[in-house]
């Protein structure tokens, strides 16, 4: 049965590929970085282990470590996870809850990240070469480590997909992203501390620190030790502790990897037993809204209806959320290394960042319309109206959230003098931005969650041309800002006022400029080639 | 007045892969469209991939009439009606609306069209009432025009009291009738409808009805496909039946069945009836 799930996965796979000779290309760049990458790793793991085994043991927990909560974090945030196989699909055909599982963690290797953790794993179990009897212990090691990562990515995102899937998901996402990011001040505090503790101990030993780095040593072996008792670091660190012969540590750190793999599992388990009969419905039930809402504020034009409706979506679509989460995290995460490097005009960052994230959130509008966009060609839409209205909203919310965040990141980092050329970056940022993504979602569609959906979702296959997309459309708002961040670079690192007041002046033209001209080029495209468009979405898998 | 333009019938393996040019070009025989009917279709071509789903379909719905477009799943009805309302590019062929060219003038062909198209999603994060208003101000009505219609539609398709519920929280037959709704908002005077009763429920599917025979009684056509013979015959006056992209038969309903139903009618033109053999299994007793 766990076979079928297999076959069914590279099934799936061969024919999403069959469709599409782009696809395969992507993936075969996809595989042939995974394998340098794992390659590189494997390499520089087997070279550490010949050279220092004890070293090259807690490197190999720490990377591990880390590999485990990439598994576990980044599909919450980032690009969701790989739904080929979407049990709900399964829910007919009377599977053996057991197996179902069985079979959606296996399949769940087969994919080009799956693949790489796998060979990186099992590559790195050969570091203990000098000592070949450690490499099985090593290899028992890696296979813990990679359920864990499967069985635990499985796990965190089935719990949380009620949770992100509901209309609470904005909020859900933006206290839970913010309590790690909080977290990381005070931890940083604590491993500076704990290195400074490191390098102390070192120097009283009279190592000089800077000619054999054995303070690095000294430090990556302190973590190591600590990492390799969490459940992230234990299935990496058996081979180790068999190594230097502490049995009842190695039986201890066995026994944490398989106790946190059957945690996860049984996790995992119920909560898609639960999942499978409560079908994700569309947000609360019944819910209401009282009369026009946004389409009685905004004039009654199609631009007008389409910049009304357009609002109405950034609030109440989850999927617009992460755009405007990053917002309120924009702040936090720069406040934190802002904060411990006593530098606070990194937080001038954030002003920009903010307003270019904005306006990249409308660069696959139609994307996001999904099928939904038949109205906007049925009713012969001009091209003028849908891109102005999809513009309009980002453009008047944005342009408040912008100039908001600038003037807090000022009076926090007390750069008052920066004011002129930070607002023109900011402002330019947003309306080049703006012009770019108005031409791109035009232009090219890629496929997301549809409407509904789990934002955690990532569509089959998509990854590449999403990707791809994404970075010709960043790729040319890099270089039209390019005359902008060195005007903002130049009055930064001069001080000048002048060159300030410039970049202002340079910022709103430009900004204004390229907005105009991108909604021309948007709308010209959209009157041209609206029904492709539509035949486009249509297509999504 | 429409039948196959080519020699293939019903084998659609035979015809070697045309080119495009091949396929593009107009049937030697092609009456001119008729630019009196409410839609006038000539020579429609689709194909995707391999796969042609509509073949030099040639059909002509006269103005006011109440026209059924019948065909077995995978004729190619929703190809066809996609084509003839803007939302699809045909590969080759010639739509016209009261004598406009569609696709030539998209803009003044749209304006007098109203379509339901199946298995396409509504921007449902909206309440019923924005969704109508939504699209009645994307026709450029004004507001008051609007706010007057959408009211008397809604009431018209008893959703009144859920006028301020999101549609996302709609059952099926729900949303197709605020689907409806929105099609209408502008008063068009031709009424395409893909599918219009699917998943709804019979007290409202004859509400429509009402609604429609009303609607055609005053000057509208009304275009409905369905693969539900009997409501197609008791409440269309012309009918026509697709197969395999073409059009098999086409005229009034009495025209087209003759001294038959339609539905055994049907079933000729498009064969394809198996006796229910080799499932003894599937008795219980």
């Amino acid at each position: 049965m766990v076979a079928h799930f297999l076959r069914l996965k590279l099934t799936l796979l061969g024919n999403t590929l069959r469709r599409s000779v782009w696809q395969t290309v992507g993936l075969c760049f996809a595989l042939l970085y995974a394998l340098f990458v794992v390659g590189s790793l494997v390499i520089g793991a087997i070279v550490g282990g010949g050279m220092n085994p004890t070293v090259t043991g807690h490197v190999i927990t720490l990377a591990g470590a880390v590999a485990v909560v990439c598994w576990w974090v980044v599909p919450v945030f980032v690009f969701g996870v790989d739904q080929t196989l979407d049990p709900q699909r399964f829910t007919t055909f009377a599977i053996p809850h057991r197996t179902l599982v069985a079979g959606l963690a296996v399949a769940g290797v087969v994919s080009v990240p799956g693949l790489a953790t796998a060979l990186a794993a099992g590559g790195s179990a050969f570091a203990w070469w000098r000592e070949p009897w450690l490499v099985p212990v090593a290899l028992l090691g890696a296979i813990l480590g990679l359920a864990s990562c499967v069985v635990g990515s499985r796990a965190v995102t089935t719990v949380l997909a009620p949770l992100l899937e509901s209309r609470r998901y904005r909020e859900v996402v933006a206290v839970v992203a913010i309590i790690p990011l909080v977290l990381i001040g005070p931890a940083i505090g604590w491993a500076s501390e704990e290195i400074g503790a490191v390098s102390r101990e070192t120097t009283d030993d009279g190592v000089t620190v800077s000619t054999d780095g054995s303070l690095l040593a000294a430090v990556v072996a302190r973590f190591g030790e600590l990492v390799a008792w969490t459940p992230f670091g234990a299935p990496w660190s058996l081979a180790a502790a068999v190594h230097d012969g502490a049995w009842g540590a190695a039986a201890s750190r066995f026994a944490i990897a398989v106790g946190t793999i059957a945690v996860l599992w049984l996790i995992w388990s119920r909560s898609l037993a639960k999942a499978l009969v409560t079908p994700p419905v569309g947000g609360g039930r019944g819910a209401r809204s009282k009369g026009l809402g946004w389409f009685g504020r905004f004039p009654a034009t199609p631009v007008g209806a389409v910049a009304a409706r357009c609002t109405t979506y950034w609030i109440r679509d989850p999927r617009y959320a992460a755009g405007i989460s990053i917002i309120f995290l924009m702040p936090v995460i720069l406040w934190l290394p802002a904060r411990s490097s006593g530098n606070l005009d990194v937080l001038l960052l954030a002003g920009p960042v903010v307003a270019w994230v904005l306006a990249f959130g409308v660069s696959n509008d139609v994307g996001y319309d999904y099928t939904a966009f038949a109205l906007h060609v049925a009713t012969g839409t001009s091209g003028r109206a849908d891109r102005w209205g999809r513009a309009l909203p980002v453009l008047v919310f944005g342009t408040a959230v912008v100039v908001l965040v600038a003037v807090l990141t000022l009076a926090l980092s007390g750069r008052w003098d920066l004011a002129a050329p930070l607002l023109g970056i900011c402002l330019g940022t947003l309306g080049l931005a703006l012009g770019v993504s108005s031409v791109a979602s035009a232009a090219l569609v890629y496929p997301v969650p549809k409407p509904g959906e789990s934002p955690l979702k990532s569509p089959q296959g998509a990854a590449m041309a999403t990707m791809l997309a994404q970075t010709l459309a960043m790729l040319i708002t890099v270089l039209l800002a390019l005359p902008l961040v060195v005007l903002g670079i130049w009055a930064f690192a001069s001080g000048s006022l002048l060159v300030g007041w410039v970049t202002l002046v340079v910022g709103l033209v430009e900004g204004a400029l390229l907005l105009v001209l991108g909604i021309r080029m948007g709308a010209r495209t959209f009157d041209r080639r609206a029904p492709e468009l539509l035949q486009q979405v249509q297509s999504f898998p | 007045m429409t039948h196959q333009t080519g020699p293939e019938g019903g084998t659609p393996a035979a015809p070697a892969p045309a080119t495009p040019s091949d396929t593009m070009a107009p049937a030697p025989h092609a009456t001119p469209p008729d630019l009196g009917a409410a839609l006038s279709l000539r020579g429609l071509w689709k194909r995707f991939g391999d796969k042609v789903a509509v073949r030099a379909l040639d059909l002509d719905v006269p103005v006011g009439s109440f026209y059924g477009l019948v065909g077995p799943n995978g004729a190619g009805k929703t190809t066809t009606l996609s084509m003839a309302t803007g939302l699809l590019r045909p590969d080759g062929g010639t739509v016209h609306v009261r004598g406009t060219d569609l696709w030539a003038h998209p803009d003044a062909a749209k304006a007098t069209l109203g379509i339901l198209p199946d298995g396409v999603r509504l921007f449902d994060r909206l309440t019923g009432l924005q969704l109508v208003t939504y699209a009645g101000l994307l026709r450029g009505m004004d507001r008051d025009t609007v706010a007057e219609r959408a009211h008397s539609l809604l009431v018209a398709m008893d959703l009144a009291a859920d006028a301020h519920t999101y549609v996302v929280d709609y059952s099926a037959g729900m949303t197709k009738k605020i689907a409806l709704a929105s099609a209408m908002i502008h008063a068009p005077r031709t009424l395409v409808l893909d599918e219009p009763f699917e998943a709804v429920d019979p007290v409202s599917a004859a509400n429509i009805r009402d609604i429609l025979a009303d609607y055609v009684a005053g000057g509208g056509t009304v275009v409905v496909s369905s693969h539900v013979m009997d409501l197609v015959q008791r409440m269309c006056d012309h009918v026509a039946i697709v197969g395999a992209g073409q059009v098999l038969a086409a005229g009034t309903v009495d025209e087209v069945r003759g001294d038959q139903t339609l539905e055994d009618r049907f079933v000729d033109l498009v064969g394809g009836r198996t006796r229910a053999e080799g499932l003894e299994w599937l008795r219980t007793s």
